[in-house]
């Protein structure tokens, strides 16, 4: 008895399309999220302040990686790895900042570039993926899912960890700025002196809950760290306009330098704001 | 007293029967021919030429010596008693390069040719006057072979000693060949000024102190007794005397011929494609490496020598991180031809001679590979060599840190396997920015507007005032994209180059965050808005 209306049950779920369908993707997602790419993936060593963020708390190798419209995130993700040794390789992007990527402490002496790579895009990231353990690249606009394919399967196959600037449909995780406030920069003083970012990365699928973050990205002294509590993070901004203030001695300097400027530009006018800012 | 014991055996030992070959003005020679200058121009002695280093003239041409230009001149100077005068910088590498094919013409016609300096070569006398009849007939037949090379106005000095055949080639006058007579080095230096002791070891001192002394010529410093001039003026003094007075016994040393490995593929009728040509070189690029190996050498370094049928020569320097293998050298020479560009496969004129020249070779010991092979490194070579053989030599780069103000200057690029020359990182760069520094520096900058709240171009003056405070900002440079400005520093101008009306560049830096908290780097020059770099 109690199996027969168990029957009609599932009969009327089955029967009813909608739900089923919802059911049915729930589940789905579920089971992508529990499988792994690999049983045993090594992981790769990860910068400390990203840990929260990613799933299972570290890199792992031979899986992929996306970063929607920040090559500092994607600098956050290599910095653990190059600090290992390893080497990596950054394709189709000629804008990579490669002062900003030193000051992170990615080892240039380790750091092959391909700024274009022109219709090879596939073969030039695939041949880098089998010499460097981290292969960072901006892929072109249309890339086939047999390339995802391909390629994704070299990483895999050479355990190298590719991320991705961009969209990347097998991605183990996304990772975007969703909030970014800098500090030390006024209305015409001081200047950027660190950035405090709510990141929020989403799992394989898209479909888990996002996990979310506050960082530095990067503070003043070009690290990244997760932001101490809320009062904690009003006190290290003062202090950044503190150092803007020095900043903007420096710039001064520049200014005698060249030979250039009396009191007229903004800067000097600031420097008595920001004093009085620092004081209050 | 080891050196008293080196002057003394010169003083006992004979002065060796010397031939001085000299080829006037070498270094204008060789710099003029690299420069692309006519030769006979340089021979006809009507082109003003100069060759530096260091600011000071090392050399000059006939014409130029005839106006009064002077071996160690300021170029100023120069200029100013010749002001048609040109100058090269002195490059010891071409010189002696160019001085090669003199020394191997010698070579072919008598043993034992020592390169005193590029420009001026010596040779024991005895040998070739015994096979060419007497002296004079073997400078003679020396001066015809180095006028079949195109080396048309040498001079051969013969004398006993170097020092007096050298002065002998050197000496003014018409004549091509001067041979001082066995035993009569002595009174032929004896007229000369002391001051051609010049160059010798601590002949700074000597040469005034002599002058002082009151002794001027060669033959007044000879007649003072040995013993005398040893303890007033040491070893060097002794020395010099005994150069002074024809009994110099410096031996001639003669190099030792350097073993050319090179590999030279001719293509008769010249091949107009790329794949032809490295076809055409791949055996002899592995007998080339073959032969290294046979000698347990590894070559790290190879000149590729592309002579067309135009007769066009296109040298080049290729460095290896490793060491050669034949399909290196290969790529190094698919890689010349194609000059930076990856997809061309036709050639403007066709190739009719390939040469590769191994300019440094390593043992092989010091590159063998481990028991368990060398790791990660040989690996990750061997892939960036496979890569740029699909994007080329100067598709996969490394970088370094180095000097500048805006961002994109302070990064050196070098095409993988080259060697990387980064300067000025350390200097303080005034006006270059504080960190953090921007991640995304933008290759070619874009063009941008900023705009003051009621939607005008913000300025800047001449003296750095701003017109108005910037409030709107649009990413594409789009006047319809305006988007307004969180927060904004500057004006930071930079003045570079000043001094130079061409490369002056006044430029205004300003940081901006836009509404989004994306923030920008800008720079304003001549009234147009770049950006120059992001912080994303």
């Amino acid at each position: 008895m109690f199996e027969y209306e168990g029957m009609t049950d599932a009969a009327l779920s089955i029967s009813s399309p909608a739900p089923a369908g919802d059911e049915i993707r729930a589940l789905r997602s579920r089971i992508q999220q529990m499988q792994a790419t690999k049983l045993d993936s090594r992981s790769v060593r990860t910068h400390p302040a990203l840990e929260s963020l990613l799933p299972g708390g570290t890199l792992k190798a031979g899986s992929a990686y996306s970063v929607e419209r920040s090559t500092a995130l994607v600098m956050a993700l290599m910095a653990g790895p190059s600090a290992d040794g390893v080497w990596c390789g950054v394709v189709g992007m000629p804008d990579f900042g490669l002062e900003a990527a030193a000051g992170f402490g990615i080892d240039l002496a380790r750091l092959a570039l391909v700024p274009h790579p022109g219709d090879e895009w596939l073969t030039v990231t695939a041949a880098m993926a089998d010499v460097v353990g981290v292969v960072v690249t901006v892929p072109p606009k249309r890339v086939p899912d047999s390339a995802v394919a391909r390629l994704q399967a070299r990483i895999r196959q050479r355990e190298a960890l590719l991320i991705v600037l961009g969209e990347w449909p097998q991605s183990e995780a996304t990772l975007r700025i969703t909030e970014s406030r800098w500090t030390g920069i006024g209305s015409g003083h001081g200047y950027l002196a660190g950035r405090q970012a709510v990141v929020s990365a989403t799992a394989r699928g898209g479909l888990g809950r996002p996990r979310r973050a506050r960082l530095w990205l990067p503070d003043g002294d070009e690290l990244f760290r997760p932001v101490e509590g809320q009062v904690g993070a009003g006190q290290v901004g003062a202090g950044q306009l503190g150092s803007g203030q020095l900043g903007s001695g420096q710039l001064g300097t520049g200014q005698l330098g060249t030979g250039q400027l009396g009191g007229g530009s903004g800067l000097e006018r600031a420097r008595p704001r920001i004093l009085h800012e620092v004081a209050s | 007293m080891a050196r008293g014991r080196r002057a003394g055996a010169a003083g006992r030992s004979t002065p060796v029967r010397s031939m001085v070959v000299w080829c006037p003005d070498w270094p204008v020679v060789a710099m003029a021919r690299a420069e692309g200058v006519a030769e006979d121009a340089v021979l006809a002695a009507d082109e003003f030429l100069a060759v530096i280093e260091k600011g000071l003239v090392y050399a000059c041409s006939a014409a130029a010596r005839a106006d009064g230009v002077r071996r160690g001149l300021r170029i100023r100077e120069a200029q100013a008693r010749s002001p048609r005068l040109r100058v090269f910088e002195l490059d010891t590498a071409v010189v002696n390069r160019a001085f090669e094919p003199v020394i191997m013409a010698l070579e072919e016609l008598s043993p034992g040719v020592q390169v005193v300096r590029p420009g001026t070569c010596a040779l024991r006398a005895r040998g070739p006057a015994r096979f060419y009849g007497d002296e004079e007939g073997a400078a003679v037949a020396f001066l015809a072979r180095l006028a079949e090379i195109g080396v048309t106005d040498a001079r051969i000095g013969i004398a006993d000693g170097l020092f007096a055949a050298d002065h002998a080639a050197r000496l003014p006058g018409r004549e091509l060949v001067r041979i001082v007579p066995p035993g009569g080095s002595g009174d032929f230096l004896a007229p000369l000024p002391v001051g051609f002791l010049g160059g010798l070891e601590g002949a700074d001192e000597l040469i005034p102190l002599l002058g002082r002394l009151g002794i001027h010529s060669l033959g007044e410093f000879a007649r003072l007794p040995l013993e005398d001039v040893q303890s007033r003026f040491g070893d060097d003094g002794a020395r010099a005397h005994l150069k002074a007075s024809g009994r110099d016994g410096q031996p001639v040393v003669p190099r030792i011929p350097p073993e050319v490995r090179e590999s030279v593929s001719e293509f008769e009728p010249p091949l107009d494609r790329i794949d032809q040509v490295t076809f055409g070189i791949r055996a002899a690029a592995d007998l080339f490496v073959q032969r290294l190996s046979e000698s347990r050498l590894v070559c790290t370094g190879i000149r590729v020598e592309l002579t067309s049928e135009r007769g066009q020569v296109r040298e080049r320097s290729w460095l290896h991180p490793r060491w050669f293998s034949s399909s290196d050298v290969v790529d190094r020479v698919r890689w010349q031809l194609q000059g930076g560009d990856a997809i061309e496969t036709a050639l403007e004129s066709g190739i009719s001679r390939v040469r590769v020249i191994a300019e440094a070779v390593d043992a092989s010991a010091k590159h063998e590979t481990g028991l368990w092979g060398s790791g990660s490194e040989e690996r990750v070579h061997h892939g960036m060599a496979r890569l740029q053989s699909m994007v080329g030599h100067e598709g996969v780069l490394t970088a370094t840190i180095g000097g500048g103000r805006a961002p994109g200057e302070r990064i050196r690029f070098a095409p993988w396997g080259d060697r990387v020359e980064a300067s000025g990182a350390g200097a303080p760069w005034p006006g270059s920015l504080p960190p953090p520094l921007p991640s995304t520096v933008f290759e070619q900058p874009r063009v941008v507007q900023v705009a003051t709240a009621e939607g005008e171009p913000v300025e800047v003056s001449a003296r750095g005032e701003l017109s108005a405070a910037p409030a709107l900002f649009s990413e594409t440079g789009a006047l319809h994209d305006l988007r307004p400005l969180s927060a904004w520093a500057g004006p930071w101008p930079t003045e570079e180059r000043w001094w130079d009306a061409t490369a002056h560049r006044r430029v205004d830096r300003f940081q901006v965050v836009d509404d989004c908290g994306g923030a920008w780097l800008l720079a304003l020059e001549n009234h147009r808005w770049r950006a120059e770099a992001r912080y994303d």
